[in-house]
């Protein structure tokens, strides 16, 4: 097995042993990088020197962490000091952030190796990273199908094997979609579990920074790394700090997991419904119980969470105004042209569509209809959810009601594009945690994944749940991308 | 039909900027002043990625003031966006605070031109933070933003509208500028806009119940002009109606120069600012404890010290709403009062000389250059005969230039009072001879040429002979002629 192929707690194992260094690592993937990304394209910017120079820097040291020189992408729209932050957006083409984000500070403190940002679907926005200011990614399984998004780049880069794992964010889906439709393990974390401080804002309530890994005990490493209070986030919660790898126990019996009978209907492909009729099997096989359940407010997340995240959106993007930083026009005479010309060109399509979207929402005469409502149906969400997490321990459903599907077949279609969010979008209105996990192929051989959704900080369950199905059905040993052309 | 036939209702938002060491949602410093941009940070910059904490001394210090103006305090309260674009706003929203304030209900207590009591009341105190400044560039002809103001703790306090004439607005906003000096929550420094109103005006013919159509002054920050403002709007709201027309609802601003308003912005420009309920930060959530806590905290208000030198130092209504409408002239009165235990001079000092001079050098009381410990001194030095009270002004003028005892000011000037009875004797004397017509007019009865002989003699010593000894020697001399 090449080095690229192994996964991090494969990649530490070898370290330890000696079997390998840290600069065979990083060469490693740089070659692939190198060979593959011309392909997918999974890349804004490649931080090929600077890499190399932190790695001569960490043999320098005398350290402490096991993660030394471990490499790692990070998705465009997580700050970095020093390295441009574009949210793939021309907005942002030049921009520099002053400051590390928390979770890159976190990184660095393990002295980690960033190899570079990735793309995304602009400022986070989209399904599909074909809504990147630069350029669309490629799905490594088929390179004519999207990596889905909007850490379409994270997932891309990881299935590819041109970074070990990737941090990605997760919105409504952008982490466990992605990841579903690139056959990787996606993990977004309960609201407030990991800092947001330097995640550059789209939808606030919304947003959780995930990671993005090969196998689940992955997802417990690098969730080790980035969890945790920030006195900067006071979003952020303020609990003992947990050991998400000691979750992993492989043992399911007993887990009693929620079907919700929503999610089977007639909006889901039947070869993902045959596969995750698979998944539900397996769990059985392996002791869970498995009872169908129902979540009758799901029908009315999707119009919820695009009413409060275009909201939030078109706040948080103001700043983007062509006064301090970024995009500015060279076409204006007064103040109002410099804004509105600044924003119509800096701007895409799908951000413009979202803003105002979101400026309607919040108008006055509008609020009462349709935010206050959004707002009041997000309580009910939350406590739907509740309820079934007081019979079950996980809600099981699909990641995406589709696979992968071809760059441009949706991109003129919000409302289609809008639809393949419907499984995952539920969660961060409750701002719940969960995972993607990759079940099996379709007839055209792209990847399936599973969601398996836990109550509040409930990482842990969800963790171990992955964990044991992944052991059994060995996705990764079993099926590779093909980069079929 | 006459002013007298129409009714005044003004209602007035008022900012104070908080005294709090550093910004609202970061640590930069709030002092003002600074080279552009240099009190700022990525969070005040409006980085992208960047979010807000909330500072808890901002909730404390609006707590006070909510305690100090009769307010409830919320103990559910949360923050919210506005949102509109303009350069001096970085984030492009304002966080502030829409339906659920920290305080609200309160009142401020005035008295009418009757000397009546009259409650101010106040619908609600709410936190938020200060805008950057736009400097107009001379040579570009661009304007260059400086944000060293951006993040800066505010609070709104909005009043009902109570208020029925300038002199009322005048008097509650003096009132509500010692009330947060008193309780040191702001410096309440107008000319830096760290107190500031915007003013709404309407009127309606006396009688009417329903409200007339208000226009609004933004951002006026001296009460002089605030005054000249609500008159100015009251006579021209009375000729629009009078020459049969309507009052429009609009934004305007102040112009002390000219002495007249100029329509900024009307209601159909009416911004929609889109608040909702800030999702960066958490909700705010105060215990009974905490608020209680503060209430414990609270120092003497200015009613309350007024009532104490009624009674204790026998000082009249006028005399002690005066001092006690300044945190500082009542602190100097109290400390100087402590020292001499001569309330009545002391009040006399400050309220005459000292705020004579004090208006003249358009300082605010808190830039008195001296301590209650040289105040106290003076006024002894009067007591003892050492210095007349003529010469006590001049210590005084002294002591705001060049502040020191103000023994060693009279010892350095030679201002000692002669009151050696040979030296008095002496000048007497040397007045009389040269002054042979008014000793005729004392003689003949006319009182007055005493206060004459007085006065020479005072100018021939440079005010440095002490008056009641003269006096009495000029009629003892003069009874011996």
């Amino acid at each position: 097995m090449e080095i690229y192929e192994l996964t991090v707690h494969e990649l530490l194992e070898k370290l330890d042993k000696k079997e390998i260094t840290k600069e065979e690592v990083l060469t490693s993937y740089q070659n692939r990088i190198e060979e593959k990304e011309k392909d997918v394209q999974a890349f804004i910017t490649i931080t090929d020197k600077e890499a190399k120079e932190q790695l001569k820097k960490i043999e320098e040291e005398e350290n402490t962490s096991k993660l030394a020189g471990i490499p790692i992408g990070i998705k465009d729209n997580i700050c970095t000091k020093g390295v441009k932050t574009t949210c793939a957006s021309r907005m942002l083409e030049n921009f520099v952030s002053p400051y590390d984000a928390t979770v890159i500070e976190k990184i660095n403190n393990e002295r980690l190796i960033s190899l570079g940002k990735l793309n995304m679907d602009e400022f986070a926005m989209g399904g599909s990273t074909e809504h990147s200011y630069f350029k669309k990614t490629k799905n490594p399984w088929n390179l004519n199908k999207v990596p889905g998004g909007s850490s379409g780049g994270s997932a891309a880069a990881v299935a590819a094997g041109l970074v070990p794992w990737a941090l990605g964010s997760d919105t409504g889906g952008s982490v466990r979609q992605p990841a579903a439709f690139c056959g990787v393990v996606g993990l977004k974390p309960t609201y407030g579990l990991i800092s947001r401080y330097g995640l550059v804002a789209f939808a606030s309530s919304l947003d959780q920074i995930g990671t993005l890994t090969k196998d689940v005990e992955d997802a417990a490493i690098l969730l080790n790394i980035i969890a945790g209070h920030d006195e900067k986030d006071t979003t952020s919660a303020n609990r003992e700090k947990i050991d998400y790898t000691k979750c992993l126990k492989n043992d399911v019996k007993g887990l009693k997991i929620g079907i919700p009978k929503q999610y089977f209907g007639d909006g889901i492909n039947s070869e993902v419904k045959d596969a995750i009729n698979e998944v539900i099997k397996q769990y059985e096989k392996m002791g869970a119980t498995v009872e169908e359940c129902s979540l009758d407010v799901a029908d009315y997340a999707l119009a919820t969470y695009y009413i409060i995240a275009c909201a939030e959106a078109s706040s948080n993007l103001g700043r983007f105004d062509g006064i301090r930083y970024g995009y500015r026009t060279k076409d204006f005479s007064d103040l109002k042209d410099l804004y509105k010309n600044s924003r119509s060109e800096g701007f895409g399509e799908e951000v413009k569509r979202r803003i105002i979207l979101g400026t309607y929402v919040l108008s006055s005469g509008y609020y009462d209809a349709y935010y206050k409502k959004a707002q009041q149906v997000r309580t009910l969400v939350k406590n739907e959810f509740e309820n079934n997490f007081k019979k079950y321990d996980v809600i099981l459903t699909p990641t995406s009601p589709n696979v992968a599907f071809d760059i441009g077949s949706k991109i003129d279609n919000p409302l289609e594009m809008y639809l393949s969010d419907v499984c995952t979008v539920p969660v961060n209105i409750a701002g719940l945690p969960a995972i993607s996990i990759p079940c099996g192929v379709n007839s055209e051989g792209m990847p399936i994944g599973f969601q398996l959704i836990g109550n509040r900080f409930e990482e842990t369950t969800i963790l171990n749940a992955a964990y044991a199905y992944e052991k059994e059905r060995k996705f990764r040993q079993n099926y590779k991308p093909e980069f079929k052309k | 039909m006459s002013r007298e036939d129409y009714e005044v209702v003004i209602g007035l938002e008022v900012h104070a900027e908080l005294s709090t060491k550093t910004k609202i949602f970061c640590s930069c410093p709030t002092e003002f002043g600074g080279e552009p941009n240099t009190h700022c940070c990525p969070i005040c910059m409006a980085m992208p990625g960047t979010l807000p904490v909330l500072n808890e001394k901002v909730v404390e210090y609006a707590v006070k003031a909510g305690l100090a103006t009769n307010c409830e305090i919320s103990r559910d309260s949360k923050n919210d966006r506005k949102n509109y674009f303009y350069p001096d706003l970085p984030k492009s929203y304002q966080i502030s605070q829409f339906d659920k304030p920290l305080c609200e209900k309160g009142y401020v207590e005035i008295e009418d031109k009757d000397g009546q009591k009259k409650k101010i009341r106040l619908t609600r105190i709410h936190i938020e933070e200060d805008a950057g400044k736009l400097n107009h560039d001379e040579f570009g002809g661009g304007s260059l933003v400086d944000l060293n103001r951006a993040g800066v703790p505010l609070i709104e306090i909005v009043s009902e509208p109570d208020i029925s004439s300038s002199d009322e607005a005048e008097k509650y906003l003096r009132k509500l500028k010692s009330i947060l000096e008193y309780i040191e929550v702001s410096d309440c420094k107008m000319q830096e806009g760290s107190f500031r109103a915007d003013v709404n005006v309407s009127i309606r013919k006396k009688g009417d119940k329903k409200l007339g159509t208000r226009t609004e002054m933004k951002n006026m920050n001296s009460f002089r002009s605030i005054v000249r403002g609500i008159e100015y709007e009251i006579d021209r709201q009375i000729d629009v109606l009078e020459a049969g027309g309507k009052i429009e609802q609009e934004t305007l601003r102040w112009d002390d120069v000219s002495g007249r308003t100029f329509s900024m912005r009307d209601k159909e420009d009416a911004q929609d600012y889109r608040y909702f309920p800030e999702p960066d930060l958490v909700a705010i959530r105060l215990s009974d404890e905490y608020i209680e806590k503060i209430k414990n905290t609270l120092p003497e208000l200015p009613e309350s010290r007024k009532q104490r030198y009624l009674e204790k130092y026998n000082l009249t209504e006028r005399e002690a709403n005066l001092i006690t409408a300044s945190k500082y002239l009542s602190n100097l009165f109290e400390e100087t009062v402590g020292k001499t235990n001569n309330p009545k001079a002391v009040c006399n000092w400050i309220l005459s000389d000292i705020s004579r001079i004090l208006n003249e050098k358009e300082m605010e009381p808190n830039e008195i250059p001296f301590s209650a410990d040289n105040l106290a001194e003076l006024i002894k030095l009067i007591e003892k005969g050492t210095i007349s009270s003529a010469i006590a002004k001049k210590v005084l003028e002294e002591l705001f230039e060049n502040p020191k005892e103000p023994s060693k000011i009279i010892e350095e000037k030679g201002w000692i009072q002669i009151s050696d009875e040979g030296a008095i004797k002496e000048i007497v004397l040397k007045i009389l001879e040269e002054n042979p017509q008014s000793v005729q007019d004392y003689k003949g009865g006319k009182d007055k040429a005493i206060g004459f002989l007085v006065g020479q003699a005072m100018k021939q010593t440079k005010g440095k002979a002490n008056p009641q000894m003269l006096n009495k020697m000029f009629v003892d001399e003069i009874n011996k002629m």
